[in-house]
């Protein structure tokens, strides 16, 4: 595994519990929308910790990347980069890593996303590398949050809708009252597996789910239920 | 070079530091990664079949793996993604009663495991035999529930936890080291914890 030093450049604040770590790479590695890169952390007596993170920016030729860390409460390297990291500091960081989750525009469409909570971060990657890419390919994304606060990169995902090139968004709150105009109230389940698939022009060629393990399996099976072959599924779920 | 600020938690249990290979911190739950949705696979639909190359040696279903001797092993297990747990309790049939149950001795060098969902992984055989690994039918006393692997996994504790795949039906040999599902994806071909095999070139 390759390792560099990639320096913080900006830290931008996405929701009350995710902030986006911009870092300029000394080699900037090509990588594909969905893949991850490793952090790792170095204690001045040699102890390490090391976590993946899924690249939140498209894959282009700037330098960049951008990794979107949830803290987590009872973590030990989230809450380091909530607390701690500051722009100028640098952290080691692996070359992007992941041959499994992931989207290139020859794979084109239809594809359905289904992202519950921070596990929209790959479909960002990938939606921003779409819309670089000038593709038209169908692309759904179901988007699961708890708040309209944790709606992560919802402006930005809105704008790509209004390009009218083959993006789309159904997006549902499951602890919000009285979710904005559009947007679903309640937890994932078979009537919006259903509707998403409907609402894709065909049959998708692959569908993409990330998230939380219950979150995954929850709406694996939806799809299984509704008919998707299971080979078309390709999950990706938080570790710890 | 440290990193400006970080210490690191530490503590935990006495000994801890010991048993946790480089880079790897203690786990108490037990987290689910997966490549795809997970297959639900009923026992009485269940088989394990053993295969030289293309040839299948032997074939067993559920009621007759399960008459194999069944064997006990407590380890502590290394995931790749960084977490480990300690003393994980598993009771299945060992490589070795396989093999001696179809009356063969390993014909190959490698060994390729194969599951329903089509994921496969590549072991050494010399890392499957002589009381290293077994296809583990029960976790802590009871069946393995399908998100960890059941009705069966591999589980080759010595290595990476993605060597113990989950929902196996069948070992086959090799008489190369083909790769399987991550090691394609740019995961090491061996994967031993305690050398930080974690990537191809690692």
């Amino acid at each position: 595994m390759r390792w560099q030093r990639g320096v913080v450049t900006e830290i931008v604040r996405r929701s009350p519990t995710v902030s986006s770590f911009f870092f300029k790479l000394p080699e900037f590695i090509p990588f594909t929308a969905g893949q991850h890169v490793s952090v790792r952390l170095t204690a001045p007596d040699g102890y390490r910790a090391q976590r993946s993170y899924s690249i939140a920016s498209a894959p282009d030729t700037t330098g960049h990347i951008e990794l979107a860390i949830e803290r987590l409460e009872d973590g030990e390297v989230s809450p380091f980069f909530h607390e701690v990291v500051e722009v100028g500091d640098e952290i080691e960081l692996s070359e992007p890593i992941g041959g499994h989750f992931i989207w290139r525009v020859e794979d084109a469409g239809p594809m359905l996303m289904i992202g519950g909570g921070s596990g929209v971060v790959p479909f960002v990657s990938m939606a921003r590398q779409k819309a670089l890419a000038g593709s038209s390919a169908p692309m759904l994304l179901l988007f699961s949050a708890r708040t309209r606060r944790d709606l992560l990169y919802i402006e930005e995902l809105e704008q790509l809708r209004a390009r009218g090139d083959g993006f789309d968004m159904v997006a549902t709150l499951t602890r919000e009252e009285m979710p904005p105009a559009g947007i679903s109230k309640g937890r994932l389940d078979a009537g919006m597996i259903a509707g998403s698939l409907a609402r894709l022009p065909g049959k998708p060629k692959r569908i993409y789910i990330c998230g939380s393990n219950p979150f995954v399996e929850n709406a694996a099976q939806h799809a299984i239920n509704a008919g998707v072959e299971p080979a078309l599924i390709a999950t990706e779920r938080y570790g710890v | 070079m440290a990193t400006r600020g970080f210490v690191g938690r530490r503590g935990g249990p006495e000994g801890t530091t010991e048993r946790l290979p480089p880079g790897q911190f203690l786990e108490s739950g037990f987290p689910v990664l997966s490549a795809g949705p997970t297959p639900r696979i009923k026992t009485e639909e269940w088989s394990f079949t053993l295969k030289n190359g293309v040839r299948p040696v032997k074939r067993w279903n559920w009621a007759e793996f399960n008459a194999l001797p069944q064997t006990k092993m407590t380890r502590d297990i290394h995931c790749v993604t960084t977490w480990s747990k300690f003393d994980t309790a598993w009771e299945g049939v060992m490589v070795d009663d396989i093999l001696a149950d179809a009356y063969i001795e390993p014909p190959a060098d490698f060994t390729l495991a194969h599951s329903y969902d089509g994921y496969t992984t590549n072991v050494p055989t010399a890392d499957l035999v002589g009381g290293r690994a077994m296809v583990a039918l029960r976790y802590e006393g009871k069946p393995i529930t399908p998100d960890h692997g059941g009705p069966a996994r591999l589980l080759v504790p010595h290595l990476y936890f993605w060597k113990s795949a989950k929902w196996i039906n069948g070992l086959q040999f090799t008489e190369r080291d083909e790769l399987g599902f991550w090691e394609l994806r740019g995961y090491h071909r061996y994967g031993d914890p305690w050398r930080e095999q974690r990537y191809t070139n690692d």
